[in-house]
């Protein structure tokens, strides 16, 4: 059982712990990455949100975000590009109280959309989001190799 | 896109048995709410039955309950008894007219797949249920 005690913004001490969820995640441990979306959306970045919820014992996820202006042609929404949520901590709304926390701050920041980006091989990330409500945006995101 | 019937009435049916997985129901009382054949949905049921996702009740009345963990199942875990998502295609030397048109065919199964296969019975209740708190049209005939 887990006992979220809050969502927080994260700080320079919850990097570790971050760096270890990420890495368990994605098998790559990032320490430079993560040091920089501290700087960029640590405490006190305008429209920028770096959150962890935290038992009594340790961080048990992150999520980060930001409000978007404009980009894609879209009027300002808010933008989830990271969560991660420490495995034995899963399935107990840690997740969804994490999106629900920054949805909060998109509110506040007076936007009513939020985006995501996901893997379609990712039936569990994609099932999650799924799960609180996100439906397909209208964009198509396109690629190709740079030769 | 069209969803094949039998795997249409098969997502209607896995609904109703996963929104109370308690309850007995039996194949004419979803058609009956559906306005479907009784025969036709039983064969529906029979073969979600044998694929584990429900099971057949005992006793006076028959039917089913739902047996498996509708936050596990997804759509496409239902559509896939019945149709598959995305067509096979030929292999071996063709034109490249037909390659192409292969490749974007083949984006469109992939998002499909993804669609489908990220949607859980459990969401997709929660998806109904806003559907619900929605002013709507009266049902028609399931199709």
């Amino acid at each position: 059982m887990i006992y979220l005690k809050r969502i927080r913004a994260a700080r320079r001490t919850d990097l570790a712990q971050v760096i270890a969820i990420d890495a368990g995640i994605t098998g790559l441990r990032k320490p430079a990455y993560w040091s920089g979306i501290l700087a960029r959306y640590g405490t006190r970045q305008r429209q920028r949100y770096f959150l962890v919820a935290e038992t009594d014992a340790a961080v048990q996820g992150y999520i980060v975000g930001e409000v978007r202006d404009w980009e894609f042609g879209s009027p300002p929404c808010g933008w989830v590009f990271g969560l991660g949520v420490r495995p034995e901590a899963r399935l107990a709304g840690v997740g969804a109280r994490m999106l629900e926390a920054i949805c909060e701050r998109f509110r506040r920041a007076g936007v009513t959309t939020v985006r995501t980006l996901l893997d379609r091989d990712d039936p569990l990330v994609l099932a999650f989001f799924r799960s609180q409500g996100m439906m397909a945006a209208p964009f198509i995101p396109l690629q190709m190799e740079l030769e | 896109m069209k969803l094949q019937q039998n795997a249409r009435l098969a997502l209607y049916a896995a609904l109703e048995f996963a929104a109370d997985p308690t309850r007995q129901l039996s194949a004419a009382e979803i058609a009956a709410k559906y306005r479907i054949s009784t025969h036709h949905l039983a064969k529906v049921l029979r073969k979600l039955g044998r694929a584990g996702l429900l099971r057949a009740a005992r006793g006076v009345g028959g039917g089913y309950r739902f047996a498996a963990n509708a936050k596990r199942v997804t759509l496409l875990d239902v559509i896939g008894l019945f149709e598959q998502i995305g067509a096979t295609r030929p292999r071996g030397a063709r034109r490249n007219e037909e390659r192409a048109l292969d490749e974007v065919l083949a984006e469109i199964d992939e998002i499909a797949r993804a669609t489908f296969g990220s949607i859980t019975l459990a969401t997709m209740l929660k998806l109904v249920g806003r559907h619900a708190r929605r002013p709507q049209a009266q049902p028609g005939r399931a199709g």
